[in-house]
């Protein structure tokens, strides 16, 4: 990183707040290919620590392609995708939380075991699950089965998933979608957390999402 | 571990809870068995001779029944996503999921065996050699299905072709099976041959299985 100018001592340590201040995103010439069509193709953007950036286009041009690409659920047909300062022992899904249509519930498990378990299985430990169903509002019907939820119960104990277990990435698939007014400023709220915390979002939307400084990658606009 | 040990009581508690398939195989095991004489009629001399047999199928079948929700299921509601973003090595989270799936609807059809001999007239000592073969033979079924619920995964009503690439494949542990209950039945065969046989058999295909299951898995991923 000749970039990065400064005293490189111990204060630059994974314990200051900002978590990962060299993190970096960079993608080029990504190519993605899904069933023989050529999705998108030449895509490049660049999103540092504590930025977001808002993937939008119309239906079909390849936004939650893009995200499953990057956590490493669609190949790469070509160019080029990379994490500067993460840890190189991981893949970049693996750092990353992938948040898609699908909530990854199990109706037959309550509220507090479903994300229990995605907490425990994702590497968090025990991890703070009590406070993450109340980050999201949930923690009065932990012990509800989740086949009892509405769209957007689901939708907010999968969000609680990104809170209970630290990862520098976070892919959103459309968040906002199935969340009311409410739910959604208190999503907002998590993600500006979590980018002061020098976290990275990159976000598939068709409107704002309620971040106040966020860049916009259009897709399908060219001709 | 810890990670591995939360998905294996995950499955296992979504296998006894409603809709699992714990009961749905024990019960299904059952039923083969109890067709059976109904279908050969009185002969208690035949029904002794062709027990172990009809035992093994009857696992065989049920064993199989439960399969092609083992990753099906997590495919379905975006589970699979997050198991591929996991720390964990893909090839120990499948075959976590596969002694899960053992434990939940493997080992009941081994404790349900002697119970069911009763009907098939087996005496006490036969019917612990189908158990224990069952014992030692029914985890290759599993890990054997686990292959082809890895490689069906992405197909809408995967189950029929799970059980078309599946059956063939578990045809040497049947024999190894079977050969070892008459063995220990009837004879002339010592009952050791077969029996370190079919354990080499799920030896062979608990390092396998889980290795072609996350092969299978990460090439379908598109």
């Amino acid at each position: 990183m000749a970039g990065f100018a400064g005293p490189a001592g111990p204060s630059a340590g994974s314990d200051s707040p900002r978590g990962h201040p060299l993190m970096r995103l960079l993608a080029s010439d990504l190519t993605c290919v899904r069933g023989g069509r050529e999705v998108f193709s030449g895509l490049g953007f660049e999103v540092g620590a504590g930025e977001a950036l808002i993937v939008s286009g119309p239906n079909g041009a390849g936004k939650s392609s893009l995200l499953r690409l990057v956590a490493g659920l669609v190949r790469i047909a070509a160019g080029r995708l990379a994490l500067e300062g993460g840890d190189p022992e991981s893949t970049i899904g693996e750092q990353a939380h992938y948040l898609g249509h699908q909530d990854a519930l199990k109706p037959a498990l309550s509220v507090r075991e479903n994300l229990a378990f995605w907490t425990r299985f994702l590497g968090g430990g025990e991890g703070p699950v009590e406070s993450a169903l109340a980050a999201v509002g949930l923690d009065r019907i932990a012990g509800l089965p989740a086949a009892y939820l509405s769209a957007g119960q689901r939708r907010r104990l999968s969000v609680a998933r990104l809170v209970a277990v630290k990862r520098p990435i976070w892919l959103l698939d459309e968040p906002t979608s199935a969340l009311d007014a409410a739910s959604q400023t208190s999503l907002a709220a998590l993600m500006a957390q979590h980018l002061a915390g020098g976290g990275l979002i990159l976000a598939a939307a068709h409107g704002p999402i309620g971040l106040a400084r966020a860049r916009e990658l259009r897709l399908g606009v060219t001709p | 571990m810890n990670a591995l040990a939360a998905l294996m009581i995950r499955d296992m508690r979504l296998a006894v809870r409603l809709g699992g398939g714990a009961l749905i195989g024990i019960l299904f095991f059952l039923i083969v068995v109890t067709l059976v004489p109904f279908a050969i009629g009185p002969d208690l001399a035949l029904l002794k001779r062709i027990g172990p047999a009809i035992l093994w199928i009857g696992a065989l079948l049920a064993s199989l029944l439960a399969l092609d929700r083992l990753i099906a299921a997590d495919h379905e509601d975006g589970s699979l996503d997050l198991i591929l973003t996991a720390r964990v090595p893909l090839e120990l989270t499948v075959a976590a999921k596969a002694i899960a799936h053992w434990l939940t609807t493997g080992l009941p059809l081994v404790v349900a065996a002697p119970l069911l001999g009763l009907l098939l007239n087996l005496d006490p000592k036969a019917s612990g050699a189908v158990a224990l073969t069952l014992l030692a033979g029914t985890p290759a079924l599993t890990f054997i299905g686990l292959i082809g619920a890895a490689l069906t995964v992405a197909l809408r009503r995967g189950g029929l072709l799970l059980a078309v690439l599946v059956l063939p494949l578990t045809i040497p542990v049947l024999i190894f099976g079977v050969a070892a209950s008459n063995a220990a039945i009837v004879g002339p065969l010592p009952f050791g041959t077969p029996f370190m046989i079919l354990c080499a058999l799920t030896l062979m295909t608990l390092v396998i299985g889980p290795f072609a299951a996350a092969v299978a898995l990460r090439h379908g991923l598109e």
